[in-house]
């Protein structure tokens, strides 16, 4: 095949290694590959990615200086792939365990292409790890890429015991034309708590191939924002299994398109057990060539009776080039299921705008308006106060 | 110069459905300083459009005549320029904003209006003042502020903070696209009252109403009829009586 002799192909299954066999032998996945239709990756192919070096910790401090972030009580910093011990630090009630030599693709991802390209390239990330009972608080972790032609690979692991809590603020930014493939494995244990909110951020010019594995045990919640603004070519991919009984699962996000951006959120929720609820709202706002990319399947085991999951994605175009591609799925074995789904995209309201209008607010400062009222109800499902106001502030035209 | 707001030989249509309807055809109306005029008329005689094509919407398009406001060519101006004049209206179905919380809204809007007129913005802790106090003397209540703009708001609640508008806009024209339908009579007065507050030598206002009731109320100084989109009989405040004792009959012969 053509795409096996592009330059990406020959460089990552080169640093691959024996561990080449885990991307497979197709490529990098064309338009033809289903799950990858609307975000075909060749684009990827003609750069041959390296390995991106160490950056200067000064350097990527005065970064993580500019970024404002929240009160938090723990800071966890990866730069071009490596850890920063010297500017992380962590509560005391929490743990870093060593990376052990983890190179299998976790069975809940096997067959999805940003998991066996991480797995074949994978870098040590964060292992945390919260003992029962505990609330680990705020713990903020940034990841910095800086370079052309680079890649990381960046695999973490979250692991909440029986009672715990966590909340993860995971923001993703860089500087030049890289490839960023971060991984993160979350287990929760029984009654455990994890709120994931991602703030992506990356470089205009980089491509991204971010992948979630969630699961979650009996009355657990992993409650997963995302907010996906950055990138030329940007998936977010979250498969969230529902384990145990009465868990409870959000996949939330917002997606910000401008320019000839790709912006795109894959999930997969997986009810595995009864009982279990899940809740999702998606909304995309795209202007200029923006284009924006929802896949979201559902899918309900035969055990899994009395679920009730929800969905729903809205996109709003500014612009007549804007394109959304939605593709909702739901895959139902149970009969005793609630489950709720709907899509919509349109425009901007012309009587609203007028509205905002006619009371003297300046054009472009009403349409600022709007997008925001669009957003703010998905930005609102966001339970940490403090971090639901530094998303806000992310918002186009915020006061 | 007496003349405040002057139309002259306005025609507008609105395109639906690939064909074009001409609604208003060569009107003419002028309005004084200080003065409050009242359009009543038939259903689909114009009255709305007049209003929306005023305030400067842009679905509907103007083929002829002019509209000038304190010597400006109106149609030349974009919705907030007009506002920012002096131009306000209410609307017959306010609009639901989802999402805008109400006081963020009317202070947005309050200084978006001062900074083009030249004045001081007013803080948030200014703004909240005034609205209080402004909320008060319409009886609203305080926690209408706290809602996203007009959603779930009942008929009376719109039209209440429609007027809430006017008065922190403080406009030099308002014109009122039968802000009183619908409403009882304690909403009706507020509305009255609302107009009533502002009026003074540099407040006009333009009144389109179906119903006499609301001139219980406001006593105009000219009224106006109009058919077919034209005015068709102007007169003093007798015209309204005379208009709900007799209908409309007598000036759409009297103009045919």
């Amino acid at each position: 095949m053509s795409e096996n002799s592009a330059a990406a192909w020959q460089a990552l299954t080169g640093r691959a290694g024996e561990r080449a066999a885990l991307l497979g032998t197709e490529g990098l996945p064309t338009r033809r590959v289903e799950a990858w239709h609307y975000t075909p990756l060749q684009s990827l192919n003609g750069i041959a990615w390296q390995v991106a070096p160490a950056l200067d910790d000064a350097a990527v401090k005065q970064r993580i200086d500019g970024l404002n972030l929240p009160t938090h009580d723990g800071l966890l910093v990866f730069a071009n792939g490596r850890f920063c011990k010297g500017l992380s630090h962590l509560p005391a009630c929490m743990d870093v365990q060593e990376y052990g030599d983890g190179s299998a693709v976790q069975p809940l991802l096997a067959g999805r292409f940003s998991a066996g390209l991480n797995a074949a390239l994978r870098q040590p990330g964060a292992r945390l790890h919260v003992p029962v009972g505990k609330d680990a608080g705020l713990i903020v972790m940034v990841s910095l890429t800086e370079g052309n032609g680079v890649s990381t690979h960046l695999h973490h692991s979250i692991t909440l015991d029986e009672g715990a809590r966590l909340t993860l603020l995971d923001i993703q930014l860089g500087e030049g034309q890289y490839l960023t493939n971060p991984q993160m494995d979350v287990h929760c244990a029984a009654n455990a708590h994890l709120s994931h909110v991602t703030k992506q951020v990356e470089s205009r010019e980089a491509a991204r191939l971010a992948i979630v594995g969630a699961c979650i045990g009996e009355r657990g919640n992993y409650d997963s924002f995302t907010l996906n603004q950055g990138g030329v070519l940007a998936r977010q991919e979250v498969v969230s299994q529902l384990s145990g009984s009465f868990s409870n699962t959000n996949v939330n996000a917002i997606q910000l398109v401008d320019g000839s951006r790709l912006n795109d959120l894959s999930s997969m929720i997986h009810h595995a057990s009864p009982d279990c609820t899940s809740r999702q709202t998606v909304r995309t706002v795209l202007s200029e060539n923006g284009q924006g990319v929802f896949q979201g399947k559902i899918l309900v085991d035969q055990i899994a009776q009395k679920t009730d999951g929800y969905q729903m994605n809205q996109a709003l175009l500014l612009s007549e080039k804007a394109q959304m591609n939605s593709k909702p799925e739901l895959e139902i074995y149970a009969d005793d299921v609630k489950c709720s789904h709907g899509a919509t995209v349109g425009a901007l309201d012309e009587d609203q705008l007028f509205y905002l209008r006619s009371r003297g607010v300046l054009e472009e400062q009403a349409r600022d308006m709007l997008v925001q009222a669009f957003l703010l109800e998905t930005v609102e499902l966001v339970e940490h106060e403090s971090l639901r106001d530094y998303l806000l502030k992310a918002l186009p035209g915020h006061v | 110069m007496s003349d405040f707001l002057k139309i002259e030989g306005l025609k507008a249509q609105i395109d639906a459905d690939g064909t074009s309807k001409e609604i208003l055809k060569g009107l003419d109306l002028t309005i004084p300083k200080g003065e409050v005029h009242v359009i009543m008329g038939p259903n689909g005689s114009g009255k709305s459009t007049l209003s929306y094509v005023l305030a400067g919407r842009e679905d509907y398009e103007v083929t002829g005549g002019s509209a000038h406001f304190k010597g400006q060519d109106l149609l030349e101006l974009e919705p907030e320029e007009r506002a920012a004049l002096g131009v306000f209206l209410a609307f017959q179905s306010p609009v639901e904003l989802p999402g805008v919380n109400n006081a963020n809204f009317l202070r947005t809007a309050v200084n978006a209006v001062r900074k083009a007129r030249g004045e001081e913005e007013l803080d948030a802790v200014s703004f909240l003042k005034l609205a209080r106090e402004e909320t008060g003397r319409l009886s609203m209540s305080g926690e209408m502020l706290k809602r996203a703009v007009n959603v779930g708001f009942s008929g009376g609640e719109k039209k209440r903070n429609e007027v809430l508008q006017m008065r922190l806009l403080k406009p030099s024209l308002a014109i009122l696209d039968e802000t009183d339908s619908g409403l009882d009579i304690d909403a009706l007065r507020i509305v009255a009252d609302g107009v009533n507050s502002l009026r003074g030598p540099d407040f006009s206002s333009l009144v389109i109403t179906h119903h006499q009731r609301l001139l219980d109320y406001i006593v105009p100084d000219r009224v106006h009829v109009m058919a077919h989109g034209r005015i068709i009989h102007s007169g003093g405040p007798e015209v309204a009586t005379l208009l709900e004792k007799q209908g409309y009959k007598q000036f759409l012969e009297a103009a045919a």
